[in-house]
């Protein structure tokens, strides 16, 4: 919803990845992944679980483009911090293939993915994962040196991306005398460093107050406007989901359930899973005027507002103007928003409306 | 509620069955009650046998390793010697700054001029020789296992036994073999310093290395760090604090091996000071000694614990500090050529008080003589000899003022038995148990006791406390002090540290019950038992020594002050941090104070009383095994034995039964631990 992502090819691909844990062989071994469909992805899954095995993530697939923040949603064991492990290979996946620019990650030998996680990757971590023994400045100049960056270039490095995230001054406290909040500036700072192509956030404002959370997500999406990092953030929040995806994953005990924008998922659920999310959404403040308007030709002479206009900030006017509004769309096209519209997309997400019998 | 017919009751209903019969027919029966002779393996020949072999064999390497260790240690002392005390004053005040700021400087100083001024400046240096030798290699080594250990499960589950059967058996016992490998000299201090000194590292090092998060792992990874990267530059230094605290424990330990080693003695250091001193009967002098000894252990503790705790916090060592410490160490060094004073501490300077303390004691003895005596005969009398040679033996007109008559000991069994059946006519059947098993016991005492009734009661509560197989393991320890023949010394070690342990603790838990709720008596308590802790163990002997002469009353008072210290430090710290949310429930429901210390409290804090009950009993065992210097009767005085003869086999058999008793009873203890840990649903580590 922030920047609208290029449409060109992915920048960092999962196609049908399972991780499994206990004995792999015996359940994988004489499966081609690539040829399941979801069905029978499944049932097998099921079937591994059933003979006692340990299924993390079932045939997960999905592109992140080039500059997008792709969000994976799920509750707690979910399998969000497998996959997000997976595609860094911290976990090695079961079966599947991580592709990042078009090259098979899983392939790369150890040498050459030391050299992948010191230039492309970078990582940020629910509970830090700082050096305890290291002060700002070297927490964040660590992966320079592990590099072997000469000290006067890493540091100059370090002190940049510290100014960035706005912990200047703070440069030779060590993690043990900062609060939640700064703690994580320096973790992002951390992976920031390297100047990464791909960027992980595993829950990196789980730990964090909802005040300081709410800032720190201001925060990461005003560092993306100039970044334009790939991005994949796990969160189990959907509000925070809503806020700052482009695009979303939903799942649900390792396998994904829904891809999309946060306003497909809101408007077309595939199922009461998803449903339950949104159920407690504030929609006013997610849809947008081009999201309720009816597709059929305004009325002359109304009011015309753009397509990315916020439901909310219409309300009032809606409320005294029956006639509505006319929606502004991509490629100049115009169609119709009245109060009539917005109830009725208000209605789309809700399963059982029948407080008013017919 | 536990019915009559539920096995641990069945199991104990026939332990005291047994124990009750033997007590009341022992005249009779012979073989259960004292064992046989014929059946004792003569096991210390052979081994004395095999060990001549094996020195005969190989004692040239091990001549070869010593003649290597002496190089070090010859240069230690050299260069400690070499410069003049000044300077080393200047440089060890300063680390002491660096590592504790101000405070610890002011007592560095002032313990080293004490150490300079009292005349021990030499016998401190020549100790702290070996000190500085041994503490890097028995760093490097644990560390090394200890890494070994973090990176194979194999030898971990190698590791971790042969360490825990290490620290239990006895200080005295390492020197043995050593010194029939190494022959004397101080390489035996160093060798048996390095062996004593690193298993804690070794600890700590696992430990710390495992404990490392797995974030901070991934976000090395992450990092891009190569697998040596990942390992020196995340999870050793992550790992530093935990680290350093073995280093630490270990220069304590060390330093106080080089004390014990002192005692096959020739080295002019501090520990053989304090100990011909003492053999001397010049308590003066070997109180001023100890008081050195003290220091020098305090200093090194914390020293090293500062460095520890530090560690991460944003003290950076500055530039300028290091510069000032170099030209005043320069300065202090020139100085020391223009006044001699400062190289050398003359004769003539140097302040004696030990003839005056000595007067003193004198005096203090012809003065109090009575009461000290009634304080010494009480206690054996009434509390000593009753448990060690029971009722039946100690009471005798001279002392009780009446003789055990067979009508006395009939009434005895008769009041015995009438509890036991009121306490049954009440439904308590356990306490009835234990009732009947005490008074038998007791009318016998400990060495009266029938070898098969104490085996059957020891298993019986090893098997309660870890099943089957912890009784197995405690049988067959139990038959190896009865096969080698040092069952009877054996049973007086039990004595001595059960009668020990029983009053530090009943003492220690009331302290710190009360500790934890007065934040005076705390702050009062806490330095105290942090420098007993800190104390070498000889030193705490010195002044018992002084007032009540050699004996057991002196080795039992020595045990109960150095074993206090686990039993106060455990109850006040389980007593101080239960969880919050417990208390201020109770409080919130309306408790009195009493009734939260004694009903919510106490009952929350027995896993962590337990495991002081636990380290008490260590604490006591190793302080058992110096008090032989003192004249016991026990197995510390067969170590000590084998080790002023040379004789292999003894002191070593005599040092496994030792460490057969200290793990018999940390598995027993441990054991129940767990079971009421498991009970309360709490894990507990043994952080202290």
């Amino acid at each position: 919803m922030t920047s609208s992502p290029s449409r060109s090819a992915p920048k960092l691909s999962c196609r049908h990845v399972w991780k499994l844990y206990g004995n792999v062989d015996e359940h994988l071994k004489a499966v081609d992944v690539a040829a399941l469909d979801t069905g029978r992805a499944k049932s097998l899954a099921q079937d591994i679980r059933d003979r006692g095995g340990l299924v993390a993530s079932t045939d997960v697939s999905f592109d992140v483009m080039l500059g997008e923040i792709f969000v994976i949603m799920g509750l707690s064991g979910s399998g969000k911090s497998t996959i997000v492990r997976c595609l860094s290979r911290l976990v090695e996946p079961t079966a599947g293939q991580i592709l990042l620019d078009g090259e098979d990650l899983l392939k790369s030998t150890p040498k050459e993915l030391i050299d992948i996680r010191r230039h492309k990757m970078g990582m940020v971590f629910q509970s830090f994962g700082l050096m305890p023994h290291l002060n700002v400045l070297e927490n964040v100049a660590f992966p320079l040196k592990l590099q072997g960056m000469d000290s006067k270039e890493r540091l100059s490095r370090a002190e940049r991306v510290i100014a960035l995230v706005g912990l200047e001054g703070r440069e030779s406290s060590f993690p043990s005398q900062l609060s939640g909040g700064q703690q994580q500036r320096v973790g992002i700072a951390r992976s920031l460093a390297v100047e990464p192509e791909v960027w992980f956030l595993d829950e990196p404002f789980s730990a964090l107050d909802p005040l300081i959370r709410r800032q720190m997500q201001d925060e990461f999406l005003r560092l993306q406007q100039d970044l334009h990092k790939s991005i994949v953030f796990i969160t189990h929040d959907f509000l925070e989901a809503l806020r700052i995806a482009d695009r979303m994953a939903i799942m649900k005990d390792g396998a994904i359930v829904q891809i999309g924008r946060p306003v497909d998922l809101i408007l077309n659920p595939v199922n009461d899973y998803v449903r339950e999310f949104t159920n407690d959404v504030p929609w006013e403040l997610i849809l947008t005027a081009g999201d309720v308007a009816a597709n059929t030709t305004p009325p002359p002479c109304i009011k015309e507002v753009p397509a990315s206009t916020n439901v909310a900030d219409l309300l009032p006017y809606l409320a005294s103007h029956e006639s509505g509004v006319a929606v502004r769309g991509e490629g100049n096209t115009l169609s119709h928003m009245t109060s009539q519209s917005f109830v009725a997309a208000l209605a789309s997400g809700i399963s059982d409306a029948s407080a008013v019998k017919d | 509620m536990k019915t009559i017919s539920d096995r641990p009751f069945l199991v104990w209903a026939s332990v005291t069955a047994l124990v009750a019969g033997l007590v009341v027919f022992s005249k009779g029966l012979g073989p259960p009650v004292t064992f046989p002779e014929t059946l004792v393996v003569p096991v210390t020949d052979p081994m004395n046998a095999a060990m001549r072999w094996f020195v005969d064999a190989f004692g040239w390497l091990f001549k070869a390793v010593a003649w290597l260790f002496d190089w070090p240690i010859l240069f230690a002392k050299a260069l400690l010697h070499s410069l003049p005390w000044a300077a080393w004053f200047v440089l060890t005040v300063y680390v002491a700054f660096r590592s504790g700021g101000p405070g610890l400087a002011v007592f560095t100083a002032l313990s080293l001029l004490y150490m300079v001024t009292f005349g021990f400046w030499t016998q401190s240096i020549n100790s702290f020789a070996l000190v500085v030798v041994s503490i890097p290699l028995a760093v490097a080594l644990g560390f090394a296992v200890g890494t070994w250990g973090f990176k194979s499960d194999r030898a971990y589950r190698v590791i971790m036994p042969v360490l825990d059967l290490m620290q239990t058996v006895p200080a005295f016992a390492y020197l043995l073999p050593i010194l029939l490998l190494f022959g004397f000299g101080t390489t035996v201090g160093l060798v048996a310093s390095i062996l004593f000194a690193f298993p804690p590292m070794v600890r700590n090092t696992i430990v710390g290395l495992r404990c490392v998060s797995d974030e901070v792992i991934e976000s090395g990874l992450m990092s891009g760090a190569t697998p040596a990267q990942l390992f020196w530059s995340v999870r050793v230094p992550t790992a530093q604090r935990q680290i350093l605290l073995g280093v630490n424990q270990t220069t304590m330990a060390s330093l106080s091996m080089v004390i014990i080693a002192s005692i096959i003695g020739g080295t002019n250091d501090i520990g053989w000071e304090v100990l011909s001193t003492i053999r001397k009967a010049q308590f003066g002098e070997s109180l001023l000694a100890g008081i050195v000894i003290a220091l020098m252990a305090m200093i090194l503790d914390r020293i090293t614990w500062g460095f520890a705790v530090r560690s991460n916090a944003a003290v950076e060592p500055s530039a300028s500090g290091w510069k000032i410490c170099a030209a005043s160490f320069a300065a202090a060094f020139i100085l020391a050529y223009l006044f001699p004073a400062l190289r050398e501490w003359p004769e003539a300077w140097i302040i004696d008080p030990a003839p005056s303390m000595n007067a003193a004691l004198e005096w203090l003895f012809v003065e109090f003589r009575a009461t000290l005596e009634a304080i010494k005969t009480a206690a054996l009398f009434y509390i000593m000899l009753p448990i060690k040679i029971g009722l039946s033996q100690a009471v005798s007109p001279f002392t009780w003022g009446f003789a055990v008559t067979p009508v006395i000991a009939t009434a005895y069994a008769l009041v015995a038995a009438a509890i036991a059946i009121f306490l049954i006519v009440r439904g308590k059947h356990q306490k009835a148990l234990g009732i009947i098993l005490f008074c038998s016991v007791l009318y016998v005492g400990l060495t009266g006791l029938s070898w098969l009734a104490l085996c059957a009661i020891i298993v019986a509560l090893a098997w309660q406390a870890g099943g089957k197989n912890l009784a197995l393991w405690v049988g067959a320890g139990l038959a190896f002090l009865l096969l080698t023949g040092i069952w009877e010394p054996a049973v007086v070690s039990l004595y001595l540290c059960g009668v020990g342990v029983l009053l530090a603790f009943s003492l220690g838990s009331a302290i710190g019950v009360w500790a934890s709720e007065n934040n005076t008596l705390s702050r009062i308590v806490r330095p105290i038992i942090d420098t007993l802790q800190t104390m070498p163990l000889f030193v705490i002997l010195i002044p018992f020594v002084m007032v009540f002469k050699i004996g057991e009353f002196t080795a039992l008072l020595a045990i109960v002050v150095y074993a206090i210290v686990p039993a106060i430090r455990y109850t006040e710290h389980g007593l101080r941090n239960l969880p919050r949310d417990v208390i201020e429930a109770a409080i919130a429901i309306g408790t009195t104070r009493r009734q939260l210390l004694w009903q919510v409290k106490l009952p929350l804090a027995v896993p962590s009383i337990m495991l002081g009950l636990n380290q008490t009993i260590m604490f006591g065992i190793s302080m058992l095994v110096i008090t032989a210097l003192v004249g016991t009767d026990d197995l510390g005085q067969q170590i000590y034995i084998g080790l002023g003869d040379g004789d292999f086999g003894v002191g070593m058999t005599a040092g496994i039964g030792m460490a057969i008793i200290a793990m018999t009873a940390d598995r027993i203890t441990q054991g129940f631990n767990r079971q009421i840990q498991s009970r309360l649903g709490t894990k507990l580590d043994n952080a202290l």
